[in-house]
């Protein structure tokens, strides 16, 4: 099973701060589990210009075709100007439209204040529902003062994240199944 | 429709296209030399005509797994293999081509063929030719509308003047040879996109639009699209041809025919477009009301017949090579189009049956 995380922001440390405590605790609970990470800080990724994923070269094409490849994503994202940062929204754009398709996405949002928390239900989810993605329904939401030196310190957030990583594998596992089981009915 | 070359009168024209893919057989992983799919690709248009076929095409596209890049080349190959049956490219990639050059070499293929040749010229699905060829992709719209316009410009014009972005001008320049009758029909491939059909009525070109699956209704919006606004930019849709484009495969029962051209079409897919055809989709094409055209022999007589209910169009053509079928496959299919598929569909299209 591959599953890719994604850490949609090229500023900022939260995500990655988030991102790296769900990269432990999937790579030590889930060892059948092959684990990407892509930190979009790390890479220098062209805006969509509408061509097909495959004629795009260099990060942008690592980056595309990595997601393509995956069963699974754990999306982390921070909340800018009351929305998921332009550099996610360029993955996205980036994609097919049914690139979700057959895919589990699950994610966390980091965010400055409270009042953003249903930033994640009106800006992201209809991008995934969209783009067809099975998405885990819970979604954890971590604010600033949940951090302390780049440390999550509220055991509520820990708590929710191990549940997510725990969804998204069962989730991505129960769906491989319900698949297979569907397209063997199939006579082709 | 008589300067395409088309009669109304005869009913649906039948043909087949390649896209020239040089893609593994999923069932063996191999692939063919580049030179075998080649000339199997020349071989198919002689057993097409053979079996009565109306028409052949043969793509051109530059990317890994595809082996007719110079596909003018291939053409004429095929224009000295065969006799009478049509021939063209689906499509001509005119974005990234010279259009002087595009008419001199059909022009000279329309020559060699007897005045059979045809050009529908696209813009290019994929863009790896822009790099190749030296383009800019930023002038990708612009492109493709100039030169398409510039082709159509030389086919009414033996002497053009012409100036433009992308080419240098042209002065009293003459674009020989002229084809055989003066003029060659010159078809807009379509992606199924509804803004490509409309901008195809407005310059009031033949459209070929390509339809992969998906509901016939779809479709058929459409090309109701192309033909109103036609209309309204002064053009009679009556004498604008539609020719329709899709998967093709036919074998004895309907599970046996998705049997055999599903992998074919589930791994070429993710080899050229990056995913696959979800067989769900894939099983709806079995309905009729599904322009997928794979299926026994009675059910695409069906189906292709309820499509020119829905569509009126001139002519269908069927893409049944793609993703490395295997050639005695293809050659069982059009069999089954010599025996079965063309006598009733031109027994139920063709103008006399109707009186």
């Amino acid at each position: 099973m591959k599953i890719v995380g994604l850490s949609g922001s090229n500023v900022g440390s939260k995500t990655r701060t988030t991102m790296k405590y769900v990269s432990e605790k999937l790579t030590s609970q889930y060892p059948h589990v092959e684990w990407t990470f892509i930190d979009l800080a790390d890479y220098s990724v062209q805006f969509s210009d509408g061509r097909n994923y495959l004629d795009y070269e260099g990060d942008t094409a690592y980056v595309t075709r990595t997601i393509m490849e995956a069963d699974a994503i754990i999306i982390g994202t921070p909340i800018f100007q009351a929305s998921i940062p332009a550099t996610l929204k360029n993955v996205f754009d980036l994609l097919p439209i049914n690139a979700l398709q057959d895919k589990i996405v699950s994610f966390f949002v980091t965010a400055g204040t409270s009042k953003h928390f249903l930033i994640p239900e009106t800006q992201l989810k209809p991008i995934l529902s969209y783009m067809k993605a099975q998405t885990v329904s819970t979604y954890v939401f971590i604010q600033e003062k949940d951090f302390m030196n780049k440390e999550i310190i509220n055991d509520d957030i820990i708590f929710r994240l191990d549940a997510l990583v725990e969804d998204t594998v069962m989730l991505t596992d129960t769906y491989k199944r319900i698949r297979e089981e569907k397209e063997s009915m199939y006579d082709f | 429709m008589e300067q395409y070359r088309i009669n109304k009168d005869n009913g649906l024209e039948f043909g087949l296209y390649t896209l020239g893919d040089h893609l593994p057989n999923p069932q063996t992983g191999q692939r063919i030399p580049a030179q075998q799919r080649i000339r199997e690709i020349i071989e198919l248009a002689k057993l097409a005509e053979e079996a009565g076929i109306d028409f052949f095409s043969v793509g051109e596209s530059h990317q890994d797994y595809f082996a007719t890049q110079a596909h003018t080349v291939v053409l004429s190959a095929v224009a000295q293999a065969t006799e009478k049956i049509k021939i063209s490219s689906s499509s001509t990639i005119i974005s990234t081509l010279d259009p002087v050059r595009v008419y001199e070499d059909f022009a000279t293929i329309d020559l060699i063929s007897g005045g059979r040749a045809e050009i529908i010229a696209g813009r290019a699905s994929r863009v790896g030719l822009f790099d190749l060829l030296g383009y800019d992709l930023s002038d990708y719209e612009a492109l493709y509308e100039e030169k398409f316009d510039l082709l159509l410009k030389i086919n009414e014009n033996e002497t053009v003047n012409w100036e433009g972005a992308f080419r240098p001008a042209l002065k009293n320049a003459r674009v020989l040879p002229r084809p055989l009758d003066g003029y060659l029909p010159i078809w807009r491939a379509v992606g199924g996109h509804a803004a490509s059909a409309i901008k195809a009525g407005a310059a009031g070109v033949p459209m070929q639009i390509a339809m992969l699956a998906g509901p016939t209704q779809n479709f058929k919006e459409t090309i109701g699209m192309y033909r109103d606004t036609a209309r309204q930019y002064g053009h009679d849709p009556d004498q604008l041809p539609v020719a329709t484009a899709g998967f093709f495969h036919v074998a004895e029962t309907t599970q046996q025919a998705q049997r055999e051209v599903y992998p074919h079409i589930n791994e070429g897919m993710k080899l050229t477009n990056g995913a696959g055809f979800p067989k769900r989709g894939f099983a709806m094409g079995a309905d009729r009301r599904n322009v997928l055209n794979v299926g026994s022999p009675q059910e695409v007589i069906e189906k292709i017949l309820y499509q020119h209910e829905q569509f009126d169009h001139q002519r269908y053509i069927g893409q049944m090579d793609f993703g490395g079928v295997p050639f005695d496959q293809l050659m069982r299919n059009i069999e089954w189009i010599g025996k079965e598929v063309l006598p009733a569909i031109r027994k139920y299209t063709k103008k006399e049956a109707d009186q």
